[in-house]
């Protein structure tokens, strides 16, 4: 979209200085190793973004360091809010994500509704994943949440249950992008079973020791480092483990396109990228080679083995 | 009464040559506005100050010049029609300019498209070019554009002859279309945008089917 005049809005813009302030040190206190708790997660009003205690976890190793902050913050696709990867920034702040709760249902025996602070409750993990955008650009960001296992293990999914379906939350009042027609709302996702078991899968909370921005899909989101950006759900209130493999909301609106599976693969061109190379932001060049399954092949390749992935993209 | 006559004539010339100066002074400052777009880019550069882009600077630089080279047809195609309506006939004189700024911020954007998207591979931008129908599209704009900008001269006129100059010239209509499908295709899901080119394009181009008579006024 045209924008003459681009200024991308300072994070100090977006929230109350004070808070921008504490933040600033907040992340410093972590980087020198003290506890992110001292704080108390008190001293921050609900709605705002507030520190997360999580223990790194830095199994999946990745050798880059973390994208700033404030640019993973500020370039967003998250159409609910528009189009423009300022949009969501300046946009999202209208979203209540307080109180907030999941609806776990579908092929389960034990069906629940959930609290993101019980989630929370349960213990976080810090994990910095890169983070591969179908449009050929990465960012690495230290996202916290818990392996989605460990939710599905609560509900106790039956032999039924093939796939795992993700709804986003669907409130025109709050998310201005709801208006058109673009996609099919509210914005669907979906896994494979396997996939959506797999220790990799995060269902996330926070990014940067604290709860995640609106933005970015407070106050929960999935995260699927190994397939493209927009198969991991944001702001989401209804999971559902089904039977048959769910019509998610890309795939809905462009099947030649748009895969099921959507697995970062240079070898499998988008009709629009070609998925060669990224462009790790903020460079200026796409000089990155692309890592076939965003370089968790060594985890997760198996999920596919005897699958042709130019036919299953 | 000789002497009115010698008087009115220096009046009328002298009032000729402010005119000229105007449009002059006139062209300068269009000609330094335009050149903002990529003279903020540059500055940006140079002072290391690339956060002024976001994110994504590269792709900011890929739209921005986009933009301004559809701006610049568009422009170009309203210089004709608005001369007509508002009988300003030094409009003209902007309408070379207006075209090659068009072709400038093209170049430019093709450039950046090379550069940082495809990172110099050269077979990979021939793979998209008969791949993609959108950077087809493209390229093809671009590629009917360099005639236009080589015989944009007064000495192209005259060579070519007035004839066969606009001829030639009218393939702008053409580089305008395939500009606007350009960017139709290659937009992901909000067309809001290309339409709205779509909708200047259908006036302007609309406008040449009229018959003129009416509007010469
Ligand atoms: C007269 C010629 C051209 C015009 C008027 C034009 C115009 C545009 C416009 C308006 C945009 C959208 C900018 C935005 O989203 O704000 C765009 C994007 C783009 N153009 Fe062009 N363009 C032209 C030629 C080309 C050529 C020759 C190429 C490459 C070979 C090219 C490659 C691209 C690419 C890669 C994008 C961005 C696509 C994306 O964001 O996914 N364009 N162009």
């Amino acid at each position: 979209m045209p924008r003459l005049i681009s200024k991308p809005i300072p994070s100090s813009e977006i929230t109350p200085r004070e808070v921008y302030l504490n933040r600033r040190a907040l992340l410093a206190a972590a980087a020198g190793g003290s506890a992110l708790a001292m704080m108390g997660k008190a001293a921050f009003a609900s709605g705002l973004r507030r520190p997360l205690e999580a223990l790194p976890n830095t199994a999946p190793k990745i050798s880059d360091t973390p994208t700033d902050h404030d640019l993973a913050t500020s370039y967003n696709n998250f159409y609910e809010f528009g189009t423009s990867k300022s949009d969501p920034a300046r946009n999202a702040g209208t979203l209540t994500t307080k109180p907030w709760t999941i609806e776990i249902v579908g092929e389960v025996t034990k069906p629940r509704t959930i609290d993101v602070d019980q989630l929370i409750d349960m213990g976080l993990e810090e994990r910095i994943y890169r983070f591969r955008c179908v449009e050929a650009w990465s960012m690495v960001i230290p996202w916290i949440g818990l392996e989605f296992n460990k939710i599905a293990a609560l509900v106790e999914p039956t032999s039924r249950a093939k796939y795992v379906k993700f709804v986003t939350v669907n409130r025109p009042s709050e998310m201005p992008g709801l208006r058109s027609d673009m996609l099919d709302w509210p914005y669907t996702e979906g896994l494979r079973i396997d996939e959506a078991m797999h220790p990799l899968t995060l269902l996330t909370v926070g990014m940067y020791g604290q709860t995640l921005a609106n933005q970015n899909g407070a106050p929960v989101r999935m995260i699927v480092p190994w397939k493209y950006g927009f198969k991991s759900g944001k702001s989401i209130v209804r999971i559902e483990f089904v039977e048959k493999q769910p019509v998610t909301a890309w795939v809905a609106a462009n099947s030649r396109e748009y895969g099921f599976y959507s697995n970062v693969n240079p070898e499998v061109d988008h009709p629009r990228w070609t998925q060669k190379r990224e462009r790790l932001l903020p460079d200026f060049f796409a000089s990155r080679d692309t890592e076939k399954f965003n370089g968790y092949g060594e985890q997760v390749a198996s999920l596919y083995s005897g699958m042709d992935l130019k036919v299953n993209y | 009464m000789g002497d009115q006559v010698s008087r009115l004539r220096t009046v009328s010339e002298s009032s000729g040559f402010s005119r000229k100066r105007l449009v002059f002074g006139l062209k300068v400052a269009v000609f330094i506005v335009s050149l903002w777009p990529v003279t903020e880019i540059v500055i940006a550069f140079l002072t290391g100050n690339t956060r002024l882009f976001g994110a994504n600077p590269a792709e900011k630089i890929l739209h921005r010049t986009g933009d301004w080279a559809i701006y610049f047809l568009l422009i170009t195609l309203a210089i004709s029609p608005l001369r007509r309506i508002t009988g300003l006939n030094d409009l003209i004189k902007f309408r070379r300019m207006a075209g090659l700024f068009a072709f400038f911020y093209a170049f430019l954007h093709l450039m950046s498209y090379i550069a940082f998207d495809r990172f110099f591979y050269f077979d990979e931008v021939l793979r998209d070019i008969f791949k993609r129908p959108f950077i087809f599209v493209g390229i093809a704009a671009f590629i009917l554009l360099v005639p236009l900008a080589v015989t944009s001269t007064r000495g192209w006129v005259q060579r070519l002859g007035g004839h066969r100059w606009i001829l030639l010239h009218r393939s702008v209509y053409i580089i305008a279309i395939l500009g606007v499908a350009h960017y139709w295709w290659l937009v992901k899901r909000d067309l809001l945008w290309p339409a709205i080119y779509a909708g200047i394009l259908i006036v302007l181009l609309g406008y040449r089917l009229l018959p003129k008579k009416r509007f010469r006024g």
